[in-house]
């Protein structure tokens, strides 16, 4: 038995805990190519922000797209939902709400990362910084990860809380893709540019692929490969296929728990299938952009079920 | 730690043989660590009316508060005795008054005053107990002299220190434990728990599902909410979560209602029902009342309580511990003038410098003057609001509280503690953890132990002998 509010709490706890570290990996990401080609570093900039969502909030704030406003708005602004400060702060919002839920030390780990992130991020940061902030950043988030890998016991808590982290990381890969879909279409391929090859390393590196790209695809870096890799391919932890089946794995496991099936889980079935039976030739060729924007919004859709069918909220 | 000759009393002989053979810069390095372990377990507080930057730890101090087997028995005679007494007044009051019958209280104390609940006239509640938590102030000024301040009867807070406390204690110092038999406090939880489960309401019929009402993150105690309900495996629950269903108090869960039992509720009687007190709570739940009186549920304390701890009727206490238990009270109370009589206004006013004057529903060390401490012009002005409403104040003399060493940067240095002990009610009987919560006035010469001002807390050991 678990009250509504605590199965809501676990879920988003999750979310903002796998925010934060894909924020993260895109600011990873953006720096790189700043550094590497300083000439389009302000579009990457904003195509970050944009990842994010969050490009009205930004422009409202900041006038151009520089580095040092960048790291700013998406590390540490308060103002900024989706900054990592606000997602961690959140997570931990959360994780004293479900404090009951929770083994001693996930939620330790989770309020010293708060902890040592506030202090962290108290003050704007120099680009000279960033390595070591970055650094701190990943290693919190790994703990407080390897202490709910480590200490929870695998029953409906679990489930929400795996739900909510693949509900965010699914929403995450679909938007880089989307945001960068079209260094990815054939039609407008110069392949083998210069230009293009940045581009396409950086969408890899958003989602810490690059190194797993490479083991299965040797030296051959390709937009389709690289579109099929993030989408369809299971073996790889952030694609939106692996994120989809362990929510609907989770999903599955709460329904023997409780006995019982729900409208989210005909909406995870249908997305299941429809990317098992799917192909990157005929999502390539029936559009990119369309394939994504509609997976984004069953993604959200699917969120809200969930949200009503287990009763987070009354 | 000294006793009252300026000798070390005795149980803290063995304690003394330890800590004089410390490095006192490692003693604050532990003192240090410790604040690490507060802040990392999230033991805080927030502080009413200030931004969320203020979420505070208590302070903690290393060296413990050191009572003999011999006194705890003592003491805890005298608060099972005053415990006894004060759920036969409650449910007396609450049912016959022969206590106002008999003229031993005057009955205007009791209509007029705001604790009393008129909706509690005639309730049985589930087991007959009324205060399942109770959590006695006490204060010590010689060496057999112990005084109750408060007898705390609604939903006294802190017992989540004691716990912590010692658990704290016991990482940092495991060595003393080895040395020195310190009878434990950790079972507090689960005596907790089957304490609340024997006065499980006659709507029951399994096992009893207890759940801990919090009014929610932002609640000054919050985390002692949190940490009890964890630690009895109860459910942490907020107004939001529960409704009526079916006549029952329930919670919502991942698949549906289901009825709670026994709610250990941390929100003031005000608060608690919607429709039959403050229609303003949003902390409550509403109709929670009627179901009560239908045997239904079991609020832990029960509504209505306040009308024992109030400060107005503390004067009364040992003529209602006479009335009750036929037995003289074993510990003592502070002698108080009730500025609502002239004559006992008339001498207040005439010894402000040397009393302690208090709100009679006041908590928390707010809105009392310490007539010692103060100046000309806080008694000039505190004066105004005694002649004001004399009815809403109580006045006590300053007593010379015991005091106790605490580690300061220039060693150990005596501060003023009062203590309060945890005490369980069930049909069964009455639970008293041997310990409690030691608070420190960590100011020199101040008699405030209260956390708001400035106080901390100790590990409180009673000696296993």
């Amino acid at each position: 038995m678990m009250l509504g509010k605590t199965a809501g709490g676990l879920f988003w706890m999750n979310r903002y805990l796998e925010r934060s570290e894909n924020i993260t990996r895109l600011i990873d990401a953006g720096f790189r190519i700043a550094l590497t080609r300083s000439a389009s570093a302000k579009t990457e900039w904003e195509s970050v922000v944009a990842t994010t969502g969050a490009q009205a909030a930004f422009e409202e704030r900041h006038d151009e797209y520089t580095a040092q406003a960048v790291l700013d708005f998406l590390l540490r602004d308060k103002a900024n939902p989706s900054s990592v400060m606000s997602s961690i702060e959140a997570a931990r919002n959360n994780a004293r709400l479900v404090r009951t839920a929770l083994t001693r030390e996930v939620w330790e780990a989770t309020n010293e990362c708060w902890m040592t992130l506030k202090t962290l991020l108290q003050r704007p940061l120099r680009e000279r910084d960033l390595p070591n902030v970055m650094g701190v950043i990943r290693q919190q988030s790994a703990l407080v990860r390897g202490a709910m890998h480590g200490t929870m016991l695998r029953n409906d808590i679990y489930d929400f809380a795996r739900i909510g982290n693949f509900i965010e990381r699914a929403d995450n890969t679909a938007r880089i893709l989307d945001v960068k879909y079209y260094v990815l279409l054939p039609s407008v391929a110069h392949v083998g540019s210069a230009l293009d090859n940045v581009q396409w390393e950086t969408i890899l590196r958003s989602v810490s692929a690059h190194r797993s790209y490479r083991w299965l695809n040797g030296g051959d870096v390709n937009p389709v490969d690289i579109a099929d890799f993030l989408i369809l391919d299971r073996r790889m932890p952030r694609s939106l296929a692996f994120c989809v089946s362990k929510i609907a794995d989770n999903l599955n496991y709460l329904a023997d728990d409780y006995g019982c099936r729900h409208p989210c889980h005909e909406l995870i079935d249908s997305m299941d299938t429809r990317l098992r039976e799917n192909s990157i030739g005929s999502i390539l060729e029936s559009g990119l952009h369309e394939f994504l924007i509609d997976f984004i919004r069953d993604n959200a859709a699917l969120g809200s079920q969930i949200e009503w069918d287990y009763r987070f909220n009354g | 730690m000294f006793g009252f000759d300026e000798t070390p009393r005795r149980p803290y002989a063995d304690y003394q043989g330890w800590v004089y053979d410390e490095d006192p810069a490692q003693l604050r390095k532990k003192s240090a660590e410790a604040e690490w372990f507060f802040r990392r377990t999230g033991i805080t507080f927030n502080v009413y009316g200030q931004e969320e930057a203020a979420e505070r730890l208590i302070p903690f101090d290393v060296v413990p508060r050191i009572i003999s087997g011999r006194e705890w028995s003592r003491l805890a005679r005298g608060i099972e005795q005053r415990v006894r007494a004060i759920n036969a007044f409650l449910h007396d009051i609450y049912h016959r008054q022969e206590i106002l019958r008999a003229g031993r209280i005057p009955e205007e104390l009791i209509a007029q005053n705001d604790a009393f609940l008129p909706k509690m006239i005639g309730v049985a509640p589930p087991g007959n107990v009324y205060t399942h938590i109770v959590g006695v102030d006490i204060v010590r000024t010689g060496e057999d002299d112990f005084f109750v301040l408060e007898d705390n009867a609604r939903t006294p807070s802190g017992v989540s220190y004691m716990l912590e406390n010692r658990e704290t204690m016991l990482q940092m110092f495991p060595e003393l434990f080895t040395r020195i038999p310190v009878r434990p406090v950790s079972l507090y939880p689960e005596s907790l728990r089957r304490s609340l489960a024997a006065c499980a309401p006659s709507a029951c019929t399994d096992k009893p599902v207890i759940a801990v009402l919090t009014p929610g993150i932002h609640n000054s105690a919050y985390f002692e909410h949190a940490f009890l309900a964890d630690q009895m495996g109860a459910e942490l629950v907020e107004g939001s979560d529960i409704r009526i269903v079916d006549g029952r108090v329930a919670m919502r869960t991942t698949h549906g209602y289901v009825p709670i039992d026994v709610l250990y509720r941390r929100v003031d009687d005000d608060y608690l029902d919607p429709l039959n007190f403050n229609p303003d709570s949003m902390l409550g739940v509403p109709g929670i009342m009627d179901v009560y009186r239908s045997g239904g549920i079991t609020i832990a304390n029960a509504p209505g309580t306040g009308i024992a701890d109030d400060k107005a009727i503390y004067s009364y206490m040992p003529e209602i511990v006479r009335f009750y238990t036929g037995e003289d009270a074993i510990l003592q109370n502070v002698p108080t003038w009730r500025c609502s009589e002239p004559d006992s206004l008339a001498y207040v006013l005439d010894h402000l410098e040397e009393l302690v004057v208090k709100e009679v529903h006041g908590s928390g060390g707010y809105g009392l003057l310490v007539g010692p401490t103060s100046t000309k012009r806080e008694r000039a002005q505190f004066a105004k609001k005694l002649k004001a409403r004399p009815g809403n104040y109580i006045a006590q003399p300053t007593l010379s509280l015991s005091t106790v060493p605490i580690l300061t940067k220039k060693g150990l240095a005596p501060r003023h503690v009062d203590l309060r002990p945890f005490v369980l009610v069930s049909p069964g009987g009455i639970d008293i953890t041997p310990g409690g919560l030691t608070r420190v006035a960590l100011k020199e010469g101040s008699l405030v132990v209260n956390s708001s001002q400035g106080g901390g807390t100790k590990d409180t050991w009673v000696l296993d002998e």
